[in-house]
């Protein structure tokens, strides 16, 4: 466990040795901005809550947060580093976890620049500030979840288009899958146990009762255990690929 | 002590390394020769935790590759193929990295990144990002990064490849100045940095091994081991050469006038060829009797023509 500081500590840096973080940094605010004010009419809903800053981050991080992850483990394998890194002294977990941690603290770095909107809605009215707490600790994890995916996929694939093409997809289906028109695909003919199932996976309904303000530990478990789970196979899938 | 027993790696239903097996001991510098796609690098891969073999086993100084990876690995400096770097890092801030890996922190950390700088002479890129180096300068990156915790056991692919003569040089002696009292692995295709830095030479071909052997038995296995080759200023009387006891046939070369006589194996035939050469009157302007080609055996090796 003594090498993951260091590992941690190199690939967050390396975020920012290239222009791509700041860019990144600026797209999201930017995009956060338009949404909440824009799409998610927030003058207009005359309320003191960020709800409408928080409904569109599954939405966002979407496209973004495969965008961090997707660099994670292809980058590694097309210049060859993985070779160093996987004969150096560290574990699998220290590899993995070290890498995932600094894409979430760099996403968490991006969610923390949105505190202007904190101000703003304080200044505005008076709002729960701790519901908005949730939301933030909701949305972090949401960006886990996104980038365990995305970590995952990077393991698996050489090209990081490849890669965010991926991610992208397997995220998509995590948001879709509590919807009505991918539920009812099921309806006809499985048993009501796998609707449920399939309807439990969904991003969308664990992060709107975090971002009310409600903390279920299911949800919290939910989204750990999926971020683990990912990160798991993110394991495996180096093993198997880290030749070719 | 390097032990690898019975070492194979498929890929699919395609064997790159088959059935190996050798021991290397302390203070050796092993040359692993081979031509392209034999299985030399797939064979470091394999000795450094990298890739997992199919079966057969490898142990570094009494530690299982498989079983105890990180045990191992703690001994080892390795320099992968193409010498790898994190290029948007800086020189100093990569070395450093790799230094906290190996477990390092503070004033050690620092006197040890110092010490591997000056020894591959990186002083006036440490500030430079990785990526901005020349070829040589990177593969120097690569073998700081390797010794930089003066480990016990380095294994080195193609260190030289792509380097300049100056460069190859100077890596050449950085090797000899490491080798003492460690184990030094090194791949190569380039057969005089074979005879030039190796103590013993492993030669391997379709992940097979072929020859096993210091570099000058290597040598002696060449049909031009201890042939005398000689250039006169006038044509020399073949058939005289030849009918010398112990030469088995003469070879014409290229320039005129000039013979390589070839030995029987094990025969020394320098002072016959010699006292014809005063008997007959000769003027010869150049004499030379030969170690052995290196290149040759390799090649007949490799093509399965066994010497």
């Amino acid at each position: 466990m003594r090498q993951l500081p260091v590992l941690f500590k190199r690939e967050l840096a390396s975020y920012f040795t290239t222009p791509l973080a700041y860019v990144f940094i600026v797209i999201f605010l930017v995009l956060s901005g338009v949404f909440t004010f824009y799409l998610g009419n927030f003058f207009e809903s005359g309320q003191a809550n960020l709800a409408p800053f928080f409904a569109f981050h599954p939405w966002l991080y979407l496209f973004l947060v495969p965008a961090i992850a997707m660099r994670l483990w292809a980058e590694e394998r097309k210049s060859g580093t993985i070779e160093l890194l996987m004969t150096l002294p560290v574990t699998r977990f220290e590899a993995v976890t070290g890498k995932f941690l600094a894409a979430w603290a760099f996403a968490g770095l991006a969610l923390l620049l949105t505190f202007p909107m904190i101000i703003t809605v304080n200044y505005l009215g008076e709002p729960d500030n701790g519901a908005i707490i949730t939301g933030y600790i909701g949305s972090w994890l949401l960006a886990g979840a996104y980038l365990a995916i995305g970590s995952c996929m990077s393991a698996l694939a050489k090209n990081q288009v490849i890669a965010f093409i991926l991610a992208v997809s397997v995220c998509f289906l995590f948001i879709v899958s509590g919807f009505p028109m991918v539920l009812d695909g099921f309806s006809g003919w499985a048993p009501q146990w796998v609707i449920d199932a399939v309807a439990s996976l969904s991003f969308l309904t664990r992060f709107d009762a975090i971002s009310k303000g409600v903390i279920d530990l299911r949800d919290l478990l939910y989204f750990l255990t999926l971020i683990a789970a990912w990160l798991a196979a993110t394991a495996v899938v180096i093993d198997l690929k880290k030749a070719d | 002590m390097i032990e690898i027993s019975k070492l194979t790696k498929r890929f699919a239903q395609h064997t790159v390394v088959d059935d190996l097996s050798f021991r290397v001991e302390r203070g050796e510098v092993l040359g692993f020769l081979g031509p392209n796609g034999a299985g030399k690098s797939t064979t470091m891969k394999m000795l450094t935790g990298f890739l997992a073999p199919t079966s057969g086993t490898a142990s570094i100084l009494g530690f299982d590759i498989q079983k105890d990876r990180l045990k191992a690995q703690r001994q080892i400096g390795y320099l992968p193929e193409g010498a790898p770097c994190y290029g948007d890092m800086t020189v100093r801030s990569f070395l450093e990295f790799i230094t906290e890996v190996r477990g390092f922190r503070g004033a050690e950390k620092r006197q040890r990144v110092a010490k591997a700088v000056a020894q591959v002479e990186l002083e006036n890129v440490l500030e430079q990002s990785i990526e901005t180096l020349s070829k040589g300068f990177k593969r120097r990156v690569g073998l700081a990064q390797a010794i930089v915790h003066d480990p016990r056991v380095l294994i080195l692919d193609e260190p030289t490849d792509g380097l300049d003569p100056n460069q190859k040089h100077q890596v050449r002696k950085l090797i000899q100045s490491l080798s003492y009292d460690k184990i030094v692995i090194i791949s190569t295709h380039i057969l005089e940095e074979v005879s030039a830095v190796c103590t013993r030479a492993v030669v391997i071909a379709h992940g097979k091994l072929l020859a096993d052997g210091t570099p000058l038995e290597l040598e002696s296995r060449s049909r031009y081991h201890q042939a005398v080759t000689l250039v006169a200023e006038e044509p020399l009387d073949v058939v005289a050469l030849a009918a010398l006891p112990g030469v088995i046939g003469v070879e014409e070369n290229e320039r005129e006038h000039s013979l390589s006589v070839l030995a029987k194996p094990g025969q020394v035939i320098f002072p016959q060829v010699n006292a014809l050469i005063a008997q007959r009157g000769w003027r010869v302007k150049e004499l030379n009797v030969e170690r052995g080609r290196l290149d040759e055996v390799f090649r007949s090796l490799t093509r399965g023509e066994m010497v």
